[in-house]
């Protein structure tokens, strides 16, 4: 794997196996907070945030690891590398910025738990990546991210004016929307060989 | 430790907290009532990734249970000693061990149900389901019944995997548990094994569980009329 282009790698993660809608990653966020541009653009900068820092952490704290045989600790190590991110950046937007602060929500200190970032983390563990590469696939991710949150957020500001039917209301019609887009992202398969 | 001996001695049948529900209402409520996935839509990203086929549905399934009850009853156990500040960290830190026991058991169990599920195993850690019943239940209640709660929700987040993994792999591949349904000439709807089949079903669900309340709902209407307008004003 360590072959790779760190540009196949950025091109892989942004559109191929775009995070939200082709792996899975991330999907909470997703649904929770794409109903306004406003909110999805911001969040999916703090969450490219968390994710460079954790995940080049990460990077570092999996050396360490590999160096006493301890692999077994990994996850443990890493999802406290994460969350102690997340209150860093918490408490950074609250005082910046109360407004963003109170229409993130519940969503900012949830960003622990968003699959997408410790996945990011244990992926380009797993698959070998040297810093470049994981630093690539670690912006590549979170940019895929943002831009799903985004073009989410843009199609469900137009559907608010629009007359749903009233059960597919909520989360089922945003399912819905995330398949279609699931489709049209595969149209990137190929790409880059 | 110490702690876990004060606790112990509480007899099942009257548990620390014994003013709540009955301790089967803990465990139906998860199940159906408060089904963690198609209820409060929580843990979706497991739910739409490991369900292409029964078995990994099957597999994950487990493996949340395990987590889900030991994290409970840990808990509940060091609930007491645990001050509020930190809890969320001490949640995290007590999932996360359990997370690595079933990393290295399904490991040693099965090399292709490993590489099936890929990073998903450790994902459990950020699945939002644990984390929401340590603190909205084990946190709050004795070891006997957050266990109960466990189970409850675990199984409720079984149904629902196998729910959409049955509907995918038998429309996507054709087949049950790996048995073919239909005869050769079945074309398999491939749409269902990819990302957007997850998407698909995920939604078909939510949609026909919606359409149940909303006849549900009409029913009651129509028996007491003025309380059902009172409901029934737009969200």
């Amino acid at each position: 794997m360590n072959n790779v282009s760190s540009a196949f790698i950025f091109i892989d993660a942004l559109l191929i196996h775009n995070f939200v809608l082709s792996v899975f990653l991330g999907i909470c966020p997703f649904i929770g907070v794409s109903n306004r541009f406003e909110t999805a653009s911001r969040m999916g900068i703090a969450v490219i945030f968390v994710m460079i820092v954790s995940s080049s952490l990460a990077y570092g704290i999996n050396l360490v690891l590999l160096h006493f045989n301890a692999e077994y600790l990994r996850i443990i190590a890493y999802i406290v590398v994460i969350a102690a991110m997340v209150q860093l950046v918490e408490m950074f937007i609250k005082k910046t910025s109360p407004a963003l602060f109170r229409a993130l929500g519940i969503y900012l200190p949830l960003i622990t738990t968003n699959c997408a970032v410790l996945g990011v983390a244990m992926l380009q563990t797993s698959r070998g990546y040297n810093f470049v590469q994981s630093f690539f696939f670690t912006l590549g991710s979170g940019l895929g991210f943002t831009l799903a949150l985004i073009i989410m957020s843009g199609i469900r500001s137009k559907i608010n004016l629009n007359d749903v039917p009233s059960i597919a209301r909520g989360t089922a019609i945003v399912l819905l929307i995330a398949g279609v887009l699931s489709l049209a992202f595969m149209g990137f398969t190929g790409l880059g060989g | 430790m110490s702690t876990a001996h004060q606790h112990q001695p509480s007899p099942p049948a009257s548990p620390p907290e014994a003013a709540g529900p009955p301790a089967s209402e803990t465990f139906l409520n998860g199940l159906w009532k408060e089904n963690p996935v198609f209820v409060q839509v929580l843990g979706t990203c497991p739910t739409m990734a490991i369900t292409n086929s029964v078995r990994n549905a099957l597999a994950m399934s487990v493996a949340v249970i395990f987590v889900l009850v030991c994290s409970n009853a840990l808990v509940s156990l060091v609930r007491k000693t645990t001050p509020k500040e930190v809890r969320i960290a001490v949640f995290i830190l007590i999932i996360a061990t359990f997370v690595t026991v079933v990393d290295y058991a399904v490991k040693a169990v099965s090399i292709p149900i490993y590489q099936a599920m890929g990073p998903f195993i450790a994902l459990i850690v950020v699945n939002c389901i644990i984390l929401a019943r340590a603190e909205a239940f084990a946190y709050k209640n004795g070891v006997f019944r957050s266990i109960l709660d466990g189970f409850g929700m675990g199984f409720g987040f079984s149904i629902a995997l196998l729910f959409m993994g049955s509907i995918r792999e038998i429309l996507g591949a054709g087949t049950l548990l790996g048995y073919p349904l239909f005869g050769a000439n079945y074309q398999p709807w491939v749409i269902f094994l990819l990302p957007s089949g997850g998407f698909f079903t995920f939604a078909f669900w939510l949609l026909i569980f919606a359409w149940w309340r909303e006849r549900k709902d009409k029913r009651a209407k129509a028996t007491r009329p003025e309380a059902g307008q009172l409901e029934a004003a737009p969200q």
